[in-house]
């Protein structure tokens, strides 16, 4: 019986067995994924993009009567001089703790690595992998006690004696910035990491017979190798940050007076504390496209880098 | 060759500060975790104890938010993975047309920053009567989970010899049972990268459940931890910090117990950033 079966199987062939009514299949089962993702992730982006042509609040006579006000909602947010601010102290927040902080930086401790002692190196990168794998509010929790008035800051400069600050106060910026810088560095340390791995000894040593210096040998040959690299942290490590909340928010709560309000937190005041859900939705939605801005530039850059989807890759130390 | 040292001597130095300069901020939870009279600032305990974590583990409505963080994580991990399977099943194995769109879709929905997406699904919650539902809760993060899940599952699926299955076939297994007993067993890497994965991302989430959630008794960890310090007053830094390192524990645990699993698929990685 069973031999018998095993006959018709293989004189069906595979293929047919496989293809058998694949479509139908296929969609049972895919059918959980696409019910979840239609219900919580597509009806919400219609939702944003509905409500940010209207006046929707969630107090007040608009709670109940929702119209329909056109781009109200993106020009308000265009002439609002705190949306600007919001605009400004993201990109700010941006350079310097995303692209200088964690993807150059990142970048220079990789290199730094490269043919070092493998203790220190493993040492060295189990630090940064600690900011990396902490939660993001207890980073936050960590950094308020480490910036406070008499937090482990102030004691280190004032054995030197440097009079304390109050630096989520006085340089509330430069503070979420470093405590950003802290929480991901190890993303871009890993994967540049895996990528000067990936360059073989024997370019660079072809580079250095031929009399290139170090500087050179940097700019013409492992830059141009690791580009891909480049372009898919660069890309990740923006939308991290552009995404980053909860750091900011239990830090300094956007403060003093809007210091560092970025756009995500300037989102959730206006949506949840202002209870401006339009407004809110609108600034969701600029939010989003910007994101899905860079979505799009990552999938390109992973497909360029395709040799690498898939391939097992030693890359955590 | 003297200079060559001397450069590689102040490299090692600087890499040697580096390392320092990370772990200061870690090392005070650490120690004051350890110190019933922690302050804000850095210091070896005069007096160590565990008090400071007899404290949080006696504490019931503490000790609830651990319970709600594990139902949540582990709720959404576990949906993630089995519906992961069922999609990526066909897209790695059955020729479909449009195998390679749906597989790029995914990996552009990974990248989508969730934190914008949170003022619409707010509003979609309270339409659907799910404010406050935990449930509610463990199936949006379950969705926004799936992209990844299902763009992992695929590429470890793709690793898998379709020969192996079909060994099986011929063997007299079913198609279930050579998922079962062929397929899945040399998935295993694949599999745990997911569920760790998406377990940690999941535990250490803060904004989702601080967005849905409201009821003290639903709140998980990172929402009550927020609570305990973000209500400002008089902090106690002893007890916090030992709530912090016991919150970080599954984490950390997961992350070295896993290594050699994560790195298979880190490189393909989509929304590693928080």
């Amino acid at each position: 019986m069973r031999a018998n079966e095993n006959i018709t199987r293989t004189s069906m062939g595979f293929e047919a067995q496989r293809n058998k009514n694949k479509n139908l299949r296929a969609a049972v089962l895919f059918s959980p994924a696409i019910l979840l993702i239609a219900l919580f992730y597509a009806q919400p982006m219609v939702l944003a993009v509905f409500f940010s042509f209207t006046n929707r609040a969630m107090t007040g006579i608009n709670a109940r009567i929702v119209q329909f006000v056109g781009f109200a909602n993106f020009v308000k947010a265009f002439q609002d001089p705190k949306f600007v601010k919001a605009v400004y102290n993201t990109l700010v927040f941006l350079f310097f703790s995303g692209i200088l902080g964690q993807q150059v930086f990142g970048f220079f401790i990789a290199m730094l690595m490269k043919k070092k002692n493998p203790w220190l190196r493993r040492a060295v990168g189990m630090t940064v992998i600690a900011g990396w794998i902490t939660p993001e509010i207890v980073c936050a929790f960590i950094f308020a006690a480490f910036f406070a008035r008499s937090g482990t800051l102030n004691t280190i400069i004032g054995s030197v004696n440097i009079p304390a600050v109050s630096w989520l106060f006085t340089f509330p910026m430069v503070s979420v910035i470093i405590a950003n810088i802290w929480k991901g560095t190890a993303y871009s340390m890993l994967m540049f990491q895996a990528a000067l791995d990936g360059i073989s000894e024997d370019i660079l040593e072809a580079a250095l017979i031929d009399g290139a210096g170090p500087l050179h040998t940097l700019r013409y040959i492992i830059i141009p190798m690791i580009k891909t690299t480049f372009s898919i942290t660069f890309v990740n490590v923006t939308l991290g940050t552009l995404g980053s909340f909860v750091l900011i928010y239990a830090l300094t709560g956007g403060g003093p007076s809007g210091a560092t309000t970025t756009l995500a937190v300037f989102m959730y005041e206006k949506a949840f504390v202002a209870y401006q859900v339009g407004y809110g939705m609108a600034i969701a939605l600029i939010l989003l496209a910007i994101g899905a801005l860079f979505s799009f530039l990552y999938v390109r850059s992973m497909k360029e880098s395709s040799t690498s989807i898939g391939q097992p890759k030693q890359v955590l130390l | 060759m003297k200079s060559k040292q001397i450069t590689r001597l102040s490299q090692n130095v600087l890499l040697l500060l580096i390392g320092i300069i990370f772990t200061l901020p870690a090392i005070w939870m650490l120690l004051a975790s350890f110190d019933p009279q922690a302050s804000q600032a850095i210091k070896i305990p005069a007096h160590a104890s565990i008090v400071n974590y007899l404290d949080i583990l006696t504490n019931k409505p503490i000790m609830r938010g651990f319970f709600m963080s594990f139902v949540i994580a582990g709720g959404q991990t576990a949906i993630v993975m089995v519906v992961s399977l069922m999609a990526a099943y066909p897209l790695s194995r059955f020729n479909l047309k449009r195998a390679q769109t749906i597989t790029f879709s995914l990996l552009f929905l990974t990248a989508i920053p969730m934190t914008a997406v949170m003022v619409p699904v707010y509003q979609l919650f309270i339409l659907m009567g799910l404010v406050d539902s935990v449930f509610g809760t463990i199936l949006f993060m379950t969705t926004i989970g799936l992209p990844y899940g299902i763009w992992m599952s695929k590429n470890f699926f793709d690793t898998v010899s379709i020969d192996l299955e079909e060994a099986a076939w011929i063997d007299g297994a079913s198609n279930f049972q050579a998922l079962r007993l062929v397929v899945f067993p040399l998935m295993k890497p694949g599999i745990f990268t997911v569920i760790i994965y998406t377990f940690v991302r999941s535990w250490g989430n803060f904004f989702i459940p601080f967005v849905l959630l409201q009821t003290a008794n639903k709140l998980p960890a990172a929402v009550k931890i927020y609570r305990f310090f973000g209500d400002r007053g008089e902090v106690f830094f002893g007890p916090l910090c030992a709530y912090s390192v016991l919150y970080m524990m599954p984490a950390v645990l997961l992350y070295s117990f896993a290594q050699n699993y994560m790195s298979k698929g880190f490189s393909m990685e989509g929304a590693a950033k928080g």
